[in-house]
């Protein structure tokens, strides 16, 4: 097991420098950030000194060495927009990003699941075919779309939810938080349920299929033969064995939930990393780039590796070929 | 795992303020205004960026010598009063007395010896605002003279954004410079503010939301009724409206031009549009041998001013304010608003004629050819993010000039990415378009960075921005002229002069003067200024 979690850090680095390097060579084309930092008034001159000063003349190869010798010590320098550290800046937001993904996250499994079990179970019900529906507007329709429909049904014609920020957050010191107040909820639902749709939608389709294939099985039918009541066959057996390919897919679309979050937030004017990412990218502001970039590489390795390891304890048959290869 | 652990310990160390729930009216009897606008304001330094809605925000809290009124008008500020003396030398400023600042310390003539000294301090984003080295010099606590080598009738255009800072307060906190760009330390001033002005910073939380309180103790006389202003910034534009539309905000900068008539429609909001004072202009590389990006190969076309002229008169203004801009724009004739230089309505516009411009086109010598049928084929560099509309304006004129011949292959890029490529020292670009407001509010602004002769990097402080390299002696020499002629009448004249001989020249192609869009609560009642600043201390809500 050691020796497996040790692996798989040594290609956890290699990821991340390959994330540096690939996000640094693309910072050479999203334009020159001293023209977002200076005045219409700057001359030249002082143009090329500010250039000058934070190194962007030296070779990309030099750049980029002194940024991962610099990352590697979590220094990731000032924000040359609002020069303020990045680490500090990146920190004020993570909670927002992280709450947002984890109510997502949520959403998705606790619609998500029931709406999936009854769909496998009564798949020509009308209720099921109502769901089916909707999970192909979850997964055609775009997020910013549908988070822009939210808001006006909900905010500008019923009046019911704000429509942007994170308002009634409490600060618990190192950690803001949202749940803590009817305000905090009510700020996030529709950001929530705007980024969770198309997990949802995954997962209910993920929990039919899975629900169709093993009420189909030989155990399924001896326990139905066996007398066995439907509430313990359904839940017990049967939901239970599909619930393998969830927590993986569920484990593994975490991830992708914190880096869609950038449109998300955008929508919802979500103070999350992602907006501050976005708005990164329009003023060319490299150090935060940079730092968002790597630190979503570093939250996908560990979802993965997390994931990994619970799969082994969930499912005895992968621990043993496991050991025998 | 590391790097988590590490994250969660910076949140720690940076604790937020709780945030008092908004979003709903008021309980209290106290007026709170909520403005929402596009972008962030990222620095409260003063003198830490040049840009309109930061300094206009800013202006809320600092205050300078001088102010502009809701027509643009010079007013004193912080100086009572000004005398010009030893013919144009030397300026003398009385300070208004009894001011105090945020903090409690007292304004005096120390304050703005220091500010002056801060603001032409190395990372300085503002040192224009004292362009020409003016020495300040302390004559007592309230008089303050400033010696100059050369007369400088418009010394004190720009001084309204040029904030006084307190100067015992920036020494405590150790922000006497404003931060470099490769600083290793946050600087205090950026995240923390003492001005002088009607309103003060309770809370800023960076991206997030900033709170203003009104300042009880202020100098003048408040002809506003708020206690508190919430500014938040709202990226999206959809957003943006339905938080105006919800009654979450009051005020929301800019409005998309197709939202306008639904917030119109709106119970509760309305749109408010006056012309603003950025001119958005098109123009051609006059300078290289060769365009960097054409198919006309051994020659620039653009130096031919019939070509220039053809693509002038090919371009149909009314149908780019009508069709592209909704009626949100005024055309212009030239590079300055009417608002600055009200002379300026003497030149018009080279009429829309496209007989005209194939025949300027015809005996240039750029006759139709190939299966195709064109003149020649050039590329047109354009932001898509940076004005109203202006990826749209692109499009139009790209098939207007069609109509003549020219196919335009259109280069619209994200504002980084296009102000790198167009903007100095490499103006790599054949044809763009851009916009430009005077920072001074003066024309002497556009002569010099727009109109003046520039060196093939920009360096040098002349055209800088004068990214087509037009040039024209006689130009030159008035823009000269114009920079120390005291006499009003002289000056307006010289001025008109070098506009004149740039219409004649057409160095450049003037569109449009792009309209503000405001959304408005129909509960708030403002002065929308045309330089674009959000001002607090002239709205009254109900």
């Amino acid at each position: 097991m050691l020796a497996f979690i040790l692996r798989r850090i040594g290609q956890a680095i290699l990821v991340l420098l390959t994330v540096a390097l690939i996000s640094f060579s693309l910072f050479r084309f999203v334009g020159d950030p001293t023209q977002q930092m200076v005045s219409q008034d700057t001359t030249l001159e002082e143009r090329l000194q500010i250039r000058k000063n934070l190194g962007l003349d030296d070779p990309v190869i030099v750049q980029f060495g002194r940024f991962v010798g610099k990352a590697a010590r979590f220094d990731f320098g000032l924000s040359y927009q609002t020069r303020q550290p990045v680490a500090t800046l990146i920190g004020d937001r993570f909670p927002a990003t992280m709450e947002l993904a984890f109510a997502s996250a949520l959403f998705a499994l606790f619609a998500g699941i029931p709406m999936g079990v009854y769909a496998g179970l009564k798949p020509q019900s009308l209720l099921a075919r109502l769901f089916q529906t909707v999970s192909l507007i979850g997964i055609s329709l775009p997020t910013f779309l549908i988070g822009i429909l939210l808001i006006f049904v909900f905010s500008v014609s019923f009046g019911l939810l704000p429509s942007f920020g994170r308002q009634g957050t409490v600060n618990l010191g190192f950690w803001t938080t949202s749940f803590l107040t009817l305000e905090g909820w009510r700020s996030l639902i529709l950001p929530a349920v705007t980024l969770g749709l198309f997990q949802m939608t995954l997962i209910m389709r993920l929990v039919r299929s899975e629900m169709m294939e093993v009420l189909r099985t030989d155990y399924i039918k001896f326990a139905k033969a066996r007398g066995l009541k439907p509430r313990a066959v359904n839940y017990g057996h049967a939901l239970k064995n599909t619930l393998i390919p969830v927590i993986t897919i569920t484990g593994l679309q975490l991830g992708s939930i914190i880096a869609f979050a950038i449109i998300t937030e955008t929508v919802f004017q979500w103070p999350g990393m992602g907006l501050m990412f976005l708005q990164a990218v329009q003023t060319v502001d490299i150090p935060i780039m940079s730092a968002y970039l790597l630190l979503v590489a570093s939250l996908f390795v560990l979802i993965n590796l997390i994931v990994d390891l619970l799969y082994v304890v969930v499912d005895p048959r992968i621990r043993i070929s496991g050991r025998a290869a | 795992m590391l790097s988590k652990r590490r994250l969660l310990s910076f949140a720690a160390g940076v604790a937020l303020v709780a945030g008092a729930s908004f979003g709903a009216a008021p309980a209290s009897a106290q007026q709170t205004l909520r403005w929402a606008f596009q972008g962030n304001l990222n620095t409260l330094d003063p003198y830490g960026i040049n840009e309109t809605t930061t300094l206009g925000l800013q202006g809320n809290v600092y205050e300078g010598l001088t102010k502009r009124g809701k027509d643009l008008k010079i007013i004193p500020g912080l100086a009572e009063r000004w005398e010009v003396l030893d013919n144009g030398l030397r300026w003398r400023f009385y300070l208004r007395k009894g001011v105090k600042f945020h903090n409690g310390n007292d304004f005096n003539a120390d304050d703005v010896v220091f500010s002056a000294q801060r603001v032409v301090a190395n990372n300085s984003q503002l040192t224009s605002r004292l362009s020409g080295g003016p020495e300040f010099v302390k004559v007592d606590d309230f008089t303050v003279d400033v010696k100059l080598k050369s007369p400088n009738p418009i010394l004190h255009y720009a001084w309204d954004t040029w904030y006084i800072m307190d100067k015992e307060w920036t020494e405590a906190n150790n922000a006497q410079i404003p931060p470099a760009p490769q600083a290793t330390t946050p600087g205090f001033a950026t995240i923390n503010a003492n001005g002088t002005g009607p309103f003060r910073i309770t809370e800023h939380q960076l991206g997030v939301r900033t709170v203003f309180e009104k300042n009880a103790n202020w100098w003048g006389k408040p002809e506003h009724n708020l206690d508190r202003v919430i500014f938040t910034p709202i990226t999206s534009a959809p957003t943006r409206v339905a938080a105006l539309l919800s009654g979450e905000v009051d005020v929301i900068d800019p409005v998309p031009l197709q939202d306008v008539p639904r917030i119109n429609a709106s119970a509760n909001a309305r749109v408010l549009e006056g012309p603003e004072v950025r001119t958005i202009y098109l123009s051609f590389d006059q300078m290289r041998p060769e365009l960097t990006a054409s198919s006309v190969k051994g020659k620039n076309p653009f130096k031919d001013v019939r070509v220039r002229k053809a693509f002038y008169q090919a371009i149909d203004i009314e149908a780019i304010r009508r069709q592209v801009m909704r009626g949100a724009a005024v055309p212009a004739a030239s590079l300055i608003s009417p608002l600055f230089f009200p002379q300026i309505d003497q030149i018009k516009r080279h009429p829309f004629d496209l007989a005209a411009a194939n025949r300027l086109m015809d005996e240039a010598g750029y006759p139709r050819t190939g299966p195709d049928n064109i003149r020649f084929e050039v590329d047109l560099d354009c932001p898509n993010d940076r004005y109203v509309n202006d990826g749209p304006i692109c499009q139009a004129v790209t098939a207007m000039l069609a109509r003549i011949g020219v196919k335009i292959n259109l280069q619209a890029v994200p504002r980084a990415a296009f102000f790198a490529k167009v903007n100095s020292p490499i103006y790599n670009t054949p044809f763009y378009l851009l916009g430009w407001t005077p920072g001074t509010g003066d024309a002497h602004n556009v002569l010099i960075d727009l109109m003046h002769t520039r060196t093939a990097d920009g360096s040098g402080g002349r055209g800088q921005f004068n990214n087509g390299g037009f040039s024209n002696a006689r130009v030159d020499a008035l823009t000269a002229q114009v920079l120390v002629e005291i006499d009003t009448a002289k000056r307006d004249a010289m001025i008109l002069e070098a506009f004149t001989i740039l219409h004649n020249e057409v160095g450049y192609i003037p569109l449009h003067q792009q309209a503000l869009a405001w959304g408005v609560a129909k509960s708030v009642e403002l002065t929308q200024r045309a330089d674009n600043q959000p001002l607090f201390y002239w709205v009254q809500k109900k």
